[in-house]
Parts: structure tokens; C-alpha cells; sequence
């Protein structure tokens, strides 16, 4: 217990420590970007890994929020006004959600909310009064609360991070929790759970609108981070991204949406601009070097062969794999700790 | 007053008449059998009586109160727990955490998204109690995917059980157990308090009939005869049933 409590603080201390272990306002902002895509992830890991609800729909709820925050700042209302208006829209959208996507499951449950993501995805893209359509919506200022500027990069990094920390925090809890393990319950026995007394379809719901609050604060902090927001963001590729980086870190896991999202957005914004340079000499080094900078170059190539290692390999994910090949090597090494001595006592 | 009632129940699947015009009228405390060979809508008479699948006609009266359009759960809450003949359970998950979630369906608790559930002092202790008259308390740390056939058995038992229920109906509690596990299983059932309503499914006759105050036979979802253990075993429909005569 306690080893876990030095693991946690030491993961947060080194979480305060980035703006001043990587001083460039670059990449700075590529960890903000990490972080609120882990907030997202999150949000979606509620209903993909813990009630077993597949959404291909959430970049809309993510934009719903988005667009209300841009919206209203256009209008000339307050950062406060703009945040808990988006906070309130987001969770009455969440809300109509969940209330036509949770009268299926499986399949037709990813079909739904696809459909629903596709509506209002048209919304943003055709409702031109509203959103300004292809052209988007610029936000000029972002906050500063506490007198903590969010224009700095440091500023908007430490405001994501605490928002991260609550995001995790509130995940572990309620994962934890008695409502929690309901959940879990209607994932692998809906069945059963109903004819032990539990309300499956008010604990789903429940659940997606959990989800539904942190996919708003990931699309909050989006809108903040870009000061833009156009219908590209609420597109599908958008949900099946997030999706994708809660599948490929582990979905059902704490860690593993954060380590999809920072796969995610560390190969969009770092490898692509990365070139191998000064190799050269045998035939076979530079086409190697080629190879790799095509790779870089083309990133959306690179992230799909990732994906498709993560499903070959570690088709549970990034972190549950990882954990069971550990476990597998340790109790190999053991193994032949304890096989050793046996070599030279007599055969049973 | 009857613990269960349930009069002129009639279910078709498609063209198939599963159910029809089943009458039943259970007393409080009472071991009531219900037997018949293979597709003679057993199961599907639970899963009337519980709520998990809706009638087409008749009615399902707990304690003379009519719950025949009541969702499953309130039927629970009301005091009605059942066990699954195919074995419905929690795989990922330990003894305890099963039988905990079982406890966990009749508490206000279970809404509850801040507290931690394994810190439940009160719940784990009546969990173990739970466990302990299944003879599972031993093993309730261990993840159920590493448990026998006859101990999960006693895991379906242990949940129902842990509800306090008032009826409790049990789907085929011995299938696929050994001699040896029967003979447990039994044991078990026995010491079940007669506060407890129990009806019991069982396709095997010879196992449960010691069990059993009074016996119905299904046949082709209707019911050929009902009576004392004596009555039901020397009335020559239960040969030609079962014998084919």
C-alpha cells in the first residue's frame, strides 16, 4: 500500500516538474495536449472498459462543449459564464445521449451513438447561424483564474493538470466504489444484475453521464488550448481517434487511456517532425533511414502499424500487456532460481 | 395467505406454447419440487415467476400481491432470489466480490459512487457468514475462474442465500455435480430455515425427492400432475413421463 502511495507521488511530482524539465514552450504544450486528450480518454474508458459500451460518438459531446465555450466568448459573456454554460449544455446533451443510445447495447449501441456523433457533427458543420459552419469559431483570450494566466504554456499546462489529477482521482473513486462495481457487474452479467436488484439501465446512465462530465472538460480545455474550434474536431475520426487511444492503452484500466492518449498525440506531434539526419555511408544504413523518415513523415501510417503490433501483440492493451509480460518474466526468473539447487540434489 | 401463486400463466415462443395455463400455489415455507423431463418449460416458468421474461396471459401473486408486470429487480427487493442452471456468475472477479455484489443489489448503498466498496467492513463480515454456510469461507479470496464446477455451484447458492430471501427458487442446484457434491449440496438445503420458501427445479427426480413436501410434473409446458411425494411418484402419468409407457 505504501509502495503504491511513493508511486503515485512520485508520478505527480514529475507531472508539476515538466514545464521546468522541458523548458520549450513546444513541447510544453505537447504534454498539455497529452493531458487533456488523457482527460477524454478517460471520460470515454467509463463507458468503453467499465460498462462495456462501445461510443463512436463522444467527439460529439466533445464538441458540443467546445462550441458552447466559443459561442458564448463570441458573444462577448464572461470565461465563467462560457465554462459553466458548456459544463451544463454538455451534460444536458450527455443526457439526450445516453437516453436514446442505452436502449441497446453491442453493435446497435456503437451504431447509435455513431449516428448521434454524424447529427451533431451536421449541426456544427450546416447550421452556419450558430457556428459559422467550414469557417469555425476564433477564441481570442483564455482565462485567468487565481491570477494564474492560462495565455503562458506553463499556465495552461498546470490548469490541465489539475483538472488531469481530479479527472484520475474521480475515476479511481467511483471505479472503486460500490456504484462502480455495479457497473462492472452490467458489463459482465446484465442479466444477473437485474435479478439481484440492481437498476442496469440507471447505472449505465449514471455512468455516461460521468463520462459525459469528462468529455466536457477535455472539450473545454480543447477550445482553450486551440482558441479554435470548427466541425473537423466533432468529426468521426475524431471519436474513432479517442476510441483507439483507449483501446490501444488499455480499456478498463486507469493507466491505459493516459498512455493511449500520450502515444496518440506524441506520434501526431513529435515523430511527424522528427527527420533522421546524418546517417549515411553503406547502401543499407540510408535505406534504413529513408524508410524511417517516410514513416515519421507520414505519421497516420506509422500510428496504424502501432495499432496493429498493440491488437497482435497485446491485444488487451498497452498497459495490461505490459503488466503480463513482467509478471510472466519475473515468474521465469524465479523459476530458474528455484530450478537451479534441483539440478544437483537426486530425482524424485 | 400463499408465498407464490401463480394462476392460468400461459407463454408462446413464435408457435411454439412453452407455457400453458400453468397453476401454482405455493405455501409459505413449503419445499415444493417441479419436475419433467427436458423442454417441458421449467426454466421458463422461472423466468416468469422471476420476471425475466413477460407473460402473454396470467398472473404471478408474491405474498398475494400482484407482481406479474413488475421489473425483475423490484421482485428481488421484494424478497424473491434465484439461482441459474447455467451458471450466471462474475468470472473476472473473487468469491467474495460475487457474493458481495449479490449483498450490494438490496442496499442503498449500491448507488453510492465516492465510498470504497472492499472497505465495507459490515458488508464483507455478513459476506463471509454467507460464504461460511456454503462451506466456502476458505477459499473467498479466490478469483472464481480458478474454482471447480461444484464449488460454483455453491457460489450461485451462497448469493441467493446472502439476499435473505423469502422464496427462493433454485434452477437444477445439482447439475453436473459429483455424488459427493451432491450429497453437500443437500446437506445445505436442508439446514436452510423454514422461514424460507424454496422452489426447486430438478430434471432428476431421484435426487431432490427427499427434499420436497409436494411435487409438480411439467410436461410440454402444462402441468400433468401435482401432489405429496407419494401421490406424484405412484401416479402412472409420472411413469409414462418419465418412462415413456
Amino acid at each position: 500500500m505504501t509502495g503504491r502511495h511513493v508511486a503515485i507521488a512520485a508520478a505527480v511530482f514529475a507531472l508539476i516538474a515538466v514545464p521546468y524539465a522541458i523548458t520549450e514552450a513546444y513541447y510544453v504544450n505537447v504534454a498539455s495536449q497529452i493531458l487533456l486528450y488523457a482527460i477524454f480518454a478517460l471520460g470515454l474508458n467509463v463507458l468503453v472498459g467499465y460498462a462495456g459500451l462501445v461510443s463512436l460518438g463522444h467527439a460529439g459531446l466533445f464538441g458540443v462543449a467546445s462550441y458552447v465555450v466559443a459561442y458564448l466568448l463570441a458573444a462577448d459573456h464572461g470565461h465563467a459564464v462560457a465554462i459553466l454554460a458548456s459544463l451544463v449544455i454538455g451534460l444536458v446533451a450527455t443526457a439526450g445521449f445516453a437516453a436514446l443510445s442505452l436502449r441497446a447495447t453491442g453493435i446497435s449501441f456503437i451504431m447509435i451513438t455513431l449516428a448521434l456523433g454524424e447529427i451533431i457533427w451536421g449541426l456544427a458543420y450546416r447550421w452556419i447561424s450558430l457556428t459559422n459552419g467550414d469557417n469555425g469559431i476564433s477564441v481570442t483570450t483564455r482565462p485567468a483564474p487565481f491570477g494564474l494566466s492560462l495565455a503562458t504554456a506553463s499556465g495552461f499546462y498546470y490548469t490541465t493538470l489539475i483538472i488531469f489529477l481530479f479527472a484520475i482521482a474521480a475515476t479511481a473513486i467511483f471505479v472503486g466504489s460500490p456504484l462502480g462495481a455495479a457497473l462492472c457487474g452490467t458489463r459482465d452479467q446484465p442479466r444477473r444484475m437485474n435479478a439481484l436488484g440492481y437498476h442496469v439501465w440507471m447505472v449505465r446512465f449514471l455512468a455516461f453521464m460521468f463520462s459525459g462530465l469528462l468529455t466536457s472538460l477535455a472539450g473545454i480545455l480543447f477550445v482553450y488550448y486551440n482558441q479554435f474550434i470548427s466541425p473537423q474536431t466533432l468529426a468521426l475520426t475524431a471519436s474513432a481517434e479517442v476510441l483507439l487511444m483507449v483501446i490501444s492503452g488499455g480499456a478498463g484500466t486507469l493507466l491505459g487511456p493516459v498512455v493511449g492518449a500520450a502515444l496518440v498525440v506524441i506520434v501526431k506531434n513529435v515523430v511527424s517532425g522528427v527527420r533522421l539526419t546524418g546517417l549515411s555511408g553503406a547502401v543499407l544504413v540510408v535505406i534504413v533511414r529513408n524508410v524511417v523518415n517516410g514513416l515519421f513523415e507520414h505519421w497516420n501510417f506509422l500510428l496504424g502499424a502501432i495499432f496493429v503490433a498493440i491488437v497482435v501483440l497485446m491485444p488487451e492493451g498497452l498497459v495490461p500487456g505490459a503488466v503480463r509480460l513482467t509478471r510472466s518474466a519475473w515468474r521465469a526468473a524465479n523459476r530458474q532460481k528455484t530450478a537451479a539447487p534441483s539440478v544437483a540434489g537426486p530425482k524424485q | 395467505m400463499t408465498a407464490l401463486a401463480v394462476s392460468g400463466l400461459n407463454k408462446t415462443f413464435g408457435g411454439l406454447r412453452v407455457t400453458t395455463n400453468v397453476n401454482l400455489k405455493v405455501d409459505p415455507g413449503e419445499r415444493r419440487l417441479i419436475i419433467g423431463p427436458n423442454g417441458a418449460g421449467k426454466t421458463t416458468l422461472f423466468n416468469l415467476i422471476t420476471g425475466e421474461i413477460a407473460p402473454d396471459s396470467g398472473s404471478v401473486l408474491l405474498f398475494d400481491r400482484d407482481i406479474t408486470r413488475m421489473p425483475s429487480r423490484r421482485r428481488t427487493h421484494l424478497g424473491m432470489a434465484r439461482t441459474y442452471q447455467i451458471i450466471t456468475l462474475f468470472a473476472r472477479d473473487t468469491i467474495l466480490h460475487n457474493v458481495r455484489l449479490a449483498m450490494l443489489g438490496l442496499s442503498p448503498l449500491r448507488w453510492n459512487p465516492l465510498i470504497a466498496l472492499n472497505r465495507q467492513r459490515d458488508l464483507t463480515v455478513q459476506c463471509r457468514n454467507a460464504l461460511k454456510r456454503v462451506g466456502l469461507e476458505h477459499i473467498a479470496e479466490r478469483p472464481l475462474a480458478q474454482t471447480s464446477y461444484g464449488e460454483r455451484r455453491r457460489v450461485e447458492i451462497a448469493m441467493a442465500l446472502a439476499q435473505n430471501p423469502k422464496v427462493l427458487l433454485l434452477d437444477e442446484p445439482f447439475a453436473g455435480l459429483s455424488i459427493d457434491e451432491r450429497q453437500d449440496v443437500r446437506k445445505l438445503l436442508r439446514a436452510i430455515p423454514r422461514d424460507v420458501t424454496i422452489v426447486m427445479i430438478e430434471h432428476d427426480m431421484d435426487t431432490a425427492l427427499e427434499l420436497a413436501d409436494r411435487i409438480t410434473l411439467l410436461h410440454f409446458g402444462e402441468v400433468i400432475v401435482e401432489g405429496t411425494r407419494a401421490e406424484v411418484v405412484a401416479d402412472p402419468r409420472t411413469r409414462e413421463v418419465y418412462l415413456g409407457e
